[in-house]
This record gives C-alpha cells, sequence and structure tokens, in this order.
C-alpha cells in the first residue's frame, strides 16, 4: 500500500500548486478531484506528469455514506505511466442526477467505457460525442448495476441464499417469477393486462444504431449521385469471434463509417459477481474469454491477493506462470487459426492452430480437471498440485513439439498471399494507440514496448529472462509477427519454469469458500494473452464484492475498431478483426 | 458405424410405438441423418467446443457434418451453443425461421437448457426452448466434444424414427414460423401475449 | 520470386498430408492393419509425439479420461452404512457459485431434533458448471465428481435434470475407480 501513496502524495502536491482545491485523498487508494477542475486536471496529467494511458472507467454506487463521504454515484478512473502502477481519480456525482464532464476530449479510450457506465449506472457524461446504451439496448428500463436494482429472478443481495439449506426444497426459478419468466415490463406497459405493447410502439433498439452512423458521415464529394448503403455484419457470421455485429456506412465497397454494435453476449457478470461470494467469482471468470481460462483467474486472483495482501508461495507462482505462458501460446495459434479462416483459408489453418490446442489441453484438463473452464486458481495459491503425468508431457510440448509447430505455423501463414492482404492494412500510429487505451499485440505492433509483465511486474515474471515482442508499422502483417515472438518469448519462458520449478506448498494458508476480505479497493492486471485484462475490486469487509469491476482487452480494443476501418474495403474489415484478436465473452461479460 | 459402446438416451414412447417405418422411411432417414449440415454459428463457450469437436481431434467428417454452412437457408442443424441472451434472442428465433424444413435443434450446453450458471441475470433467456423447439438436450459447461457427438447419436436414433407420412414439414399448409420477438423496455416476446399465467389464473 | 512463399505454405499441407500415410504405414509395420486405431495405439497417436492422423474415433475409441476430470457431483455410498457420510452440513450448498444445490435436512420422526444426516438433496444439473467446489470444500469426503459425460436427453421438463439423492449415489467402488490416487490419499489419512 505505501508504495501508491508515496507517488500519490507527490502528485497532490503538484496539483495543489497548480490546482488548487481540486484535489484531496481518497478514502483507500488515489485522489478525489472536483468535477468542475477535471478536464483541465485530467489533461495536465496527461500532458505534464505522463499518464498517457486511461485504462478503466467505473461507476459505483454508494447508497448509504462511506467513512469519510457522503451516499453518491462514484467515477473512478485509472491512469498509467510507462512503468508502476495505478493513479486512481475518483469523481463524486450527486444521486439524483449523476453527471460528470466526459473525458474523450483528454483520453479517447474512455469513449467505450463511458458509454457503459451510463448504461449499467447510470451517471450521464457531459460533453461526450455519442452517449448511447452499448450493452443493453435503447429502451431498456432501467440501470442495472444500481444497487436499488433487482432482476426479475432476484432471491437476495448476496449468496449464499437461506432457501438452499437446512431447509432446502428445490424451486425453480421460473416458478417465482410473476410471469413464468426472466421478463418484467413497466407497470404502464399495457392496458388490459395481456402484456401487448401500447398503440402506436415501436422498437427504439435498430433506430438508435443507425441513426447516429448517418449522421456522423458528411457527402462523400463525388459527382455522379451515388448512394451509400448501410450493411450489418453479424451478429451470425462464419468467422468464428462470436456475436459481435458490425454497422458499416459503405460506398461501394470501400467503408466510410464502422461501429461495433456490442451487447450480444452480456451476461451480467458484474451484476452476478456482486452477489457471489469471493471465492465464488473465480469459476464465472473463466467464462469472460473463454479461449484463455487460466489468465482471466490468474488476474482475479492477483487482484484478490492485492486486496487481501497474502503472497502465494513459490511453487505455486512457477505453476501459475507455466499455466498463463501455455495458455498464451494455445491463443495465439488459435488466432493465427482463426485469422487464416476469416482470410479465405477455409479450414486448414483453424485445424493446424486447434490441434497444438487439444494437447494444451490435455494438460489443463490432467491438472484442473476441465478442458476449458479450469477454475484453478485460488487466492493464495492453485487449487491442487500438478499429477506426474503433468512434467513429462510439459517437456515433451515445450521442448520439442511446440517450436516445431511455430515455425511450421509461421511458414504457413507469411507469404506473398498474406503480405498483400496484411501489410500496410490498417495502420495504426503510436499516439492513436495509446490514446485509445488499446493494449496486447494490438500495441505492441505499433511500435510500444508496454507489456505489464514489464511495467508491473507480478508473480514471478521479473526472475525470468524474456523479452518483450514489438513490431514498429503497426499493420495486420506486424500483429501477427508481434503474436508469433511473443510465442517463441513464451517459450523460453515456459523452458526456464519448467527447469526451476520448485518444490514445495501450493497455498498459503487454508482455502475457505466464504472468505471475508479486508475493507479497501485494489486494481490488479495481468497481462492476458489479448491485452491488459482488470479487475477493480472494492471490498466493505463482507465476504460478497462490494463493486466487481472487469477490464477487459477486448472491449477497449474495439473501440479503436471504427478508426482502423475506415477508407478499407468490407474484406479487410473481416482481417482486422481478426487482427485485433477479440473474444465476445469478455467484450460483453 | 455402429453405437455400440456409447450409452444412447432412452427414446421416449411417444417417438418410438405406433409408426410403421416402411423400407422406403429407412432408406430416406439413413441418408437424411448421414448428411446433416450443422448452421456455421455460435453463441459463447460452447461454441469453442462445438468448433474443436469440428477439428482435427474429433473430426465431424465422419458423420458428415463437416460441411457447416454459414447459410441458414442451406442448414438442416442449428446447434444453439451457449447463452441466449435477450439481444440474441430476436436473431435466433429469426434464424430458426429462414432454415429449411426438415431442420433439428440441438440444445448444447448448460446456458442453452435453462439459462446455466447465468440463469439469474436480468439479460439472460431461462433456455431457448422458450424461444424455439428443440430435439435434443446436451448437459455440461461446457459439454466435451464427445459429449455433443453422444447428442448428434441421439438425435439420429430420433431421426430414425420418422415416417414420411406424419411428419409435420411434409403436410400441407404453410408453416408460418415462429413470431420474432422484438427489444422493448425487456425483451416483449409475442408467445407471452396470447397466454400468460395472470391471464390465466383470473 | 513472386510464388516461393506460396509454395513454401503448400508444401506444410502438402508435408502433413504426406506425414499421415508414412504414420499409418509404420502402424501397419508393426501389426498389420487396424493397428493404427487399436487400444495400444490411441495414446501414442494422442501423445505430443504422435505425428499422423490425430483423430479419435468416437464412439468406438475412446479417450481415457484424467482423475481430475469433473463432469457432474455424485454422492458416495459407503458399502457398510448403505448410506454416504453426508451430514447435510450445508457447505456444498454455500459454495456452489450458481447456487444449484438444495439440501433438506432430515429430522428425528420420534424426538423431533434434526440428525445428521440428509432428507432430500437435489443439485440442478441444468444449472451446475461443473466447478467441483461441492467436491472440494466437503469435509466429508460424501461428494465427489463423476466422469460421465454421455448424458443427452430428449426432455428438459418434470425434473429431468432435477436430480435427486438416488440419481445422485454412487457406490464407492465407483469413486475409487475413477479416483485412485484421491482414494488412496483418503485411505492413508483414516
Amino acid at each position: 500500500m505505501s508504495e501508491e501513496t508515496k507517488p500519490t502524495a507527490e502528485i497532490l502536491s503538484t496539483l495543489e500548486e497548480h490546482f488548487p482545491g481540486a484535489a484531496q485523498p481518497a478514502e483507500y487508494e488515489g485522489l478525489v478531484v472536483a468535477p468542475d477542475r477535471l478536464v483541465d486536471v485530467a489533461a495536465f496529467l496527461r500532458d505534464e506528469m505522463g499518464y498517457a494511458y486511461l485504462s478503466c472507467v467505473t461507476g459505483v454506487d454508494y447508497p448509504e455514506p462511506t467513512a469519510q463521504f457522503p451516499a453518491r454515484f462514484e467515477t473512478v478512473y485509472h491512469l498509467f505511466r510507462s512503468h508502476g502502477g495505478p493513479l486512481t481519480l475518483h469523481v463524486h456525482a450527486d444521486r439524483d442526477e449523476p453527471s460528470v464532464p466526459s473525458l474523450v476530449s483528454v483520453w479517447p479510450s474512455a469513449n467505450v467505457h463511458e458509454r457503459e457506465t451510463w448504461d449499467l449506472m447510470g451517471i450521464r457524461f457531459e460533453d461526450h460525442p455519442d452517449l448511447r446504451r452499448i450493452l443493453l439496448w435503447e429502451g431498456y428500463e432501467g440501470h442495472p448495476l444500481r444497487k436499488d436494482f433487482h432482476e426479475v429472478y432476484y432471491e437476495a443481495d448476496h449468496k449464499p441464499f437461506s432457501s438452499r439449506h437446512p431447509d432446502g426444497q428445490p424451486v425453480q426459478a421460473e416458478e417465482r417469477a410473476p410471469l413464468g419468466r426472466n421478463l418484467r415490463y413497466p407497470p404502464d406497459w399495457s392496458e388490459g393486462g395481456d402484456l401487448n405493447p401500447p398503440e402506436g410502439w415501436e422498437p427504439q433498439a435498430e433506430v438508435a444504431i443507425y441513426d447516429p452512423l448517418e449522421e456522423r458521415t458528411g457527402g462523400n464529394g463525388r459527382p455522379m449521385p451515388t448512394e451509400q448503403i448501410v450493411l450489418n455484419f453479424g451478429p451470425q457470421h462464419p468467422s468464428t469471434h462470436g456475436v459481435l455485429r458490425m454497422v458499416a456506412r459503405l460506398d461501394g465497397e470501400t467503408v466510410q463509417e464502422l461501429e461495433p454494435v456490442l451487447g450480444y453476449l452480456h451476461r451480467c457478470h458484474e451484476k452476478i459477481g456482486e452477489r457471489n461470494v469471493w471465492l465464488a467469482n473465480m469459476p464465472f471468470t473463466d467464462r469472460l474469454d473463454y479461449i484463455c481460462s487460466m489468465s482471466n483467474n490468474f488476474g482475479y486472483a492477483v487482484a484478490a491477493e492485492k486486496l487481501m495482501g497474502v503472497k502465494p508461495p513459490e511453487r505455486a507462482e512457477y505453476i501459475r506462470v507455466i499455466m498463463a505462458e501455455l495458455t498464451r501460446i494455445l491463443n495465439h495459434m488459435v488466432v493465427v487459426g482463426f485469422f487464416t479462416n476469416d482470410i479465405g483459408v477455409y479450414l486448414t489453418g483453424m485445424l493446424y492452430g486447434l490441434e497444438e490446442r487439444e494437447l494444451i489441453l490435455d494438460l489443463f484438463e490432467m491438472a484442473s480437471g476441465s478442458r476449458m473452464m479450469c477454475n484453478y486458481f485460488r487466492f493464495g495459491g492453485v487449487a491442487r498440485d500438478l499429477p506426474e503425468e503433468f512434467l513429462p508431457m510439459a517437456k515433451e510440448l515445450v521442448y520439442e513439439r511446440l517450436p516445431r509447430r511455430v515455425e511450421e505455423m509461421d511458414r504457413f501463414l507469411f507469404n506473398e498471399i498474406f503480405e498483400v492482404r496484411g501489410k500496410g492494412v490498417s495502420v495504426l500510429p503510436a499516439e492513436t494507440a495509446v490514446a485509445y487505451g488499446c493494449t496486447g499485440p494490438l500495441l505492441r505492433a505499433s511500435g510500444v514496448p508496454y507489456d505489464v509483465r514489464r511495467a508491473e511486474p507480478y508473480s514471478v515474471y521479473d526472475e525470468f529472462d524474456w523479452d518483450v515482442a514489438v513490431a514498429y508499422n503497426g499493420d495486420v502483417y506486424d500483429r501477427f509477427v508481434v503474436r508469433f515472438e511473443e510465442m517463441r518469448q513464451s517459450l523460453r519462458i515456459l523452458r526456464q519454469a519448467l527447469e526451476r520449478l520448485p518444490d514445495g506448498p501450493i497455498q498459503e494458508g487454508k482455502s475457505r469458500h466464504n472468505v471475508k476480505m479486508p475493507e479497501g479497493e485494489a486494481y490488479g492486471r495481468v497481462e492476458a494473452p489479448k491485452g491488459e485484462l482488470g479487475f477493480y475490486l472494492v471490498s466493505d469487509g463482507g465476504r460478497n464484492p462490494y463493486r466487481y469491476r472487469v477490464r477487459s482487452p477486448s472491449f477497449t480494443n474495439l473501440g479503436v475498431l471504427g478508426e482502423m476501418c475506415r477508407g478499407h474495403l468490407v474484406a479487410d474489415v473481416v482481417a482486422i478483426l481478426a487482427s485485433i484478436d477479440i473474444t465476445l465473452g469478455e467484450v460483453d461479460r | 458405424m455402429t453405437a455400440q459402446n456409447s450409452r444412447l438416451p432412452e427414446v421416449p414412447p411417444e417417438l418410438q410405438g405406433n409408426v410403421r417405418l416402411m423400407p422406403w422411411d429407412k432408406l430416406y432417414n439413413w441418408g437424411r441423418k448421414r448428411s446433416l449440415w450443422p448452421l456455421f454459428t455460435g453463441l459463447a463457450c460452447c461454441a469453442i467446443e462445438f468448433i474443436a469437436g469440428a477439428a482435427s481431434r474429433f473430426d465431424m467428417g465422419r458423420f458428415g457434418m463437416d460441411l457447416a454452412r454459414a447459410s441458414p437457408r442451406q442448414a438442416d442443424l442449428y446447434i444453439i451453443s451457449g447463452t441466449v441472451t435477450k439481444r440474441m434472442a430476436p436473431q435466433v428465433v429469426r434464424l430458426y425461421n429462414q432454415m429449411a424444413e426438415p431442420k433439428y435443434v440441438i440444445a448444447m450446453g448448460a446456458c442453452a437448457i435453462s439459462g446455466g450458471p447465468f440463469k439469474e441475470a436480468y439479460n439472460v433467456v431461462s433456455g431457448v426452448d422458450k424461444l424455439i423447439p428443440v430435439d435434443v438436450y446436451v448437459p455440461g459447461c461446457p459439454p466435451r466434444p464427445e459429449a455433443l457427438y453422444n447428442a448428434i447419436l441421439a438425435l439420429y436414433a430420433k431421426m430414425e424414427r420418422e415416417p414420411i407420412s406424419s411428419m409435420p414439414w411434409y403436410q400441407e399448409g404453410e408453416n408460418e414460423g415462429i413470431p420474432v420477438p422484438c427489444l422493448g423496455p425487456d425483451l416483449v416476446d409475442w408467445k407471452l401475449t396470447e397466454q400468460t399465467p395472470l391471464e390465466r389464473s383470473k | 520470386m513472386y510464388g516461393i512463399g506460396v509454395l513454401k505454405t503448400l508444401s506444410v499441407t502438402f508435408g502433413r498430408f504426406l506425414m499421415t500415410y508414412v504414420d499409418d504405414a509404420r502402424w501397419f509395420l508393426k501389426g498389420g492393419f487396424g493397428k493404427r486405431y487399436s487400444p495400444e495405439a490411441l495414446p501414442v497417436r494422442q501423445s505430443p509425439g504422435g505425428r499422423g492422423v490425430f483423430t479419435v474415433q468416437y464412439p468406438e475409441e475412446k479417450l481415457p479420461l484424467p482423475e481430475n476430470y469433473r463432469s457432474f457431483p455424485f454422492q458416495v455410498i459407503d458399502p457398510e452404512t448403505g448410506k454416504s457420510p453426508c451430514t447435510a452440513c450445508g457447505i456444498c450448498a454455500q459454495a456452489c457459485p450458481p447456487q444449484c444445490i438444495w439440501v433438506v435436512r432430515a429430522t428425528d420422526p420420534e424426538t423431533g431434533k434434526s440428525k445428521r444426516e440428509p432428507a432430500e438433496f437435489y443439485i440442478d444439473v441444468s444449472v451446475c458448471m461443473s466447478c467441483g467446489f461441492c467436491a472440494e470444500f466437503c469435509p466429508f469426503d460424501a461428494i465427489k465428481m463423476d466422469h460421465d459425460y454421455e448424458i443427452a436427453t430428449y426432455k428438459r421438463g418434470d425434473g429431468e435434470y432435477l436430480w435427486g439423492l438416488e440419481r445422485l449415489s454412487k457406490p464407492l467402488a465407483h469413486h475409487a475407480a475413477i479416483h485412485p490416487t484421491a482414494y488412496a490419499a483418503e485411505q492413508a489419512e483414516k
């Protein structure tokens, strides 16, 4: 805790000089900034103090006063420099009509995050260029993450529910709901009680998506009277990225404007997270980025251990690193395979990538019990020790098979066709990438060597000898150059880790299913294969989280999709989307 | 290919008895089941297991199913793999309507059966059978690819017992499809407006 | 020269294609036709050293499951008492993340006091996420994770997926067969 307060104290004194009275220390971490000075303070922090990267914007609902501050809606910003932990800014808004100035003019990465905060928490952002709902649809009643919003199948604020034991007669959730389904309408919805929509009611959801697209584009300036069409990609389409919908305005085949439409897999992870006990969120994190479940577990474990102040034993740390790096190789092989599927190779490359994935999944199944939803990490260690068959198979994979297959995949992908499809397509300059909050291979391909494992080392990554993969052109081609180099570096880390795996215990203390976290807040992040995966946890000292927020790399990286696709052809859009590498589970959460 | 080693569920009595399968039924059903083309789409995590099931380790091509079609007009089998959210519900129903008959639906995974671990969420439909009729359910979170194949074998067992003369899609009359829900203050499900528990209890 | 890259890529595909025949020939030399699909060949074909055809011909061939594999829970029936060691303590119901376990504690009909055993025990398998917390946190080794995944059904209603105590109970021998190391460790502790 003290390492975080020291730079904060420095920053507070600098801010006092330039903006007297604007900032004060927050309850646990960071600074509280007055809303009317927020934009100036933010610009100062970005330009003079080097905080070029806004990672996460979170809304928190405090209906009751806390120790130092009254009841409020709070917006929390996490800012980073090139090295070190976060600077946390808290901005208070009043309960009745919460409203905060928007920071999109300072950091464009705030765009999608502020839309989500408006959607789920109901905090309005003044001067936001386009404040619409992003995960739910226009016309939805209510702001779900508020504490007073009870979902249709609501039983109690916190689990475990008392109806399960000691007198647990099973009752299906549908039987408790008034309509027999997970549906609820406002009381003035229909007269006569037959649930027919009112006279003259039209659904607003689609109108809200198409109208801004029409407004934003100017004329195409061509002499011939041609028409621009609006095209929908998805949510069902043969590229294997899940239910993502993109709406594009095309002039012939060239994209003029493009916008991703999200929310088709919004499974209310954060609301369920507030109801669960702390450890029960671990299997739910598996389902965030469902291709790389071990990395998600890692992120949550790092954040929770920061809150608890617990450090796992060395063997557990090494096992965690082994699992995380195997996951990175698995993800990159699969991404390369899916990319070749998208540019037209149809299935061959995908099958090659999936074959390696199967062997790594065999290892995960041996250790944790499930191929995909591993649920392997616990607070203070890992769930169970590695079985005997694990190490020989892992060594054979890492020393022999995977290096050969990575080189083979390299030969498979890098040919003239890929150069034509990839070089110069969607060049993302370094400043734009940082301003939009991009992380992961997307950022490193633009020449910014920012890797969370180096910038804010966690676990035992600083004990290994490895390099950060970086490329300088920022196009689709370079993103895959970076991914292949990352696979080689992961193999390097794995060789060292497997060699030096120490013996010892795998869990610090006893793992309890209903642990109580001390009061406070923490932001823990890891370098997931897709970028920076962060967890913002607020605890009120109980067995359930007070606020549980996931900062997912794919959601933030999608904010720059529109910029990148402008001026490219329709076929390039598919290639660009594949090169960003998203998984809908963590985009929509 | 025979199914000696795997355990198939019991085909329920209403699908078994009282149908006489003529030789042309058997030939027709054998041909149909050996080339069942799934729709190339997936919703969430179960879709990755579906894709892994189609990949080289578990090879859907052995079942004639590797030709997954992206267009619903050309597909026979809709594998709902993943959570159906209220936002996605209109598209799921629309895809089902666009598929040409005979068509089958497999609800893969806990989320498609009943909403699964996300059942209590405000944006999740508690099971895809609230929207479209389902033929086979596969529990698991996610079910292994072998479990999906077990479900496909169960679907084969069901398909073998379908005589041409009494199947609904060969009867006269047009099938209008299921009314597509739309997005209002909550998902507006047209099935509810005809028969709600509130009305029935009055 | 333009085209060399494409030829290199094609060499990768063609090399893998040829390798499947070379591998089949190797198995043929070892034991004749069908040797490549015998139970001895399966673990070799599915290991990191395997080259050639990677397919597991389900349902004739099944991959052996590792011991830790988690499908759905089951209650272990002790052969001596005929019941499971479950005391209806409710820790599994508390630990379950989607809350799909319902436990009714038994009461003694004569005294009216509660007994340390379950009268009823239900798991809603259509909600279960196979996380294994119930098995991990049970203090009495009464509930363990099964390996059975062939449970597709045609219907959903009428409690098809609400498994009660009879459906969930399996003998201790089943637990010992599918979890040999864990069973040995439990026996060593006693």
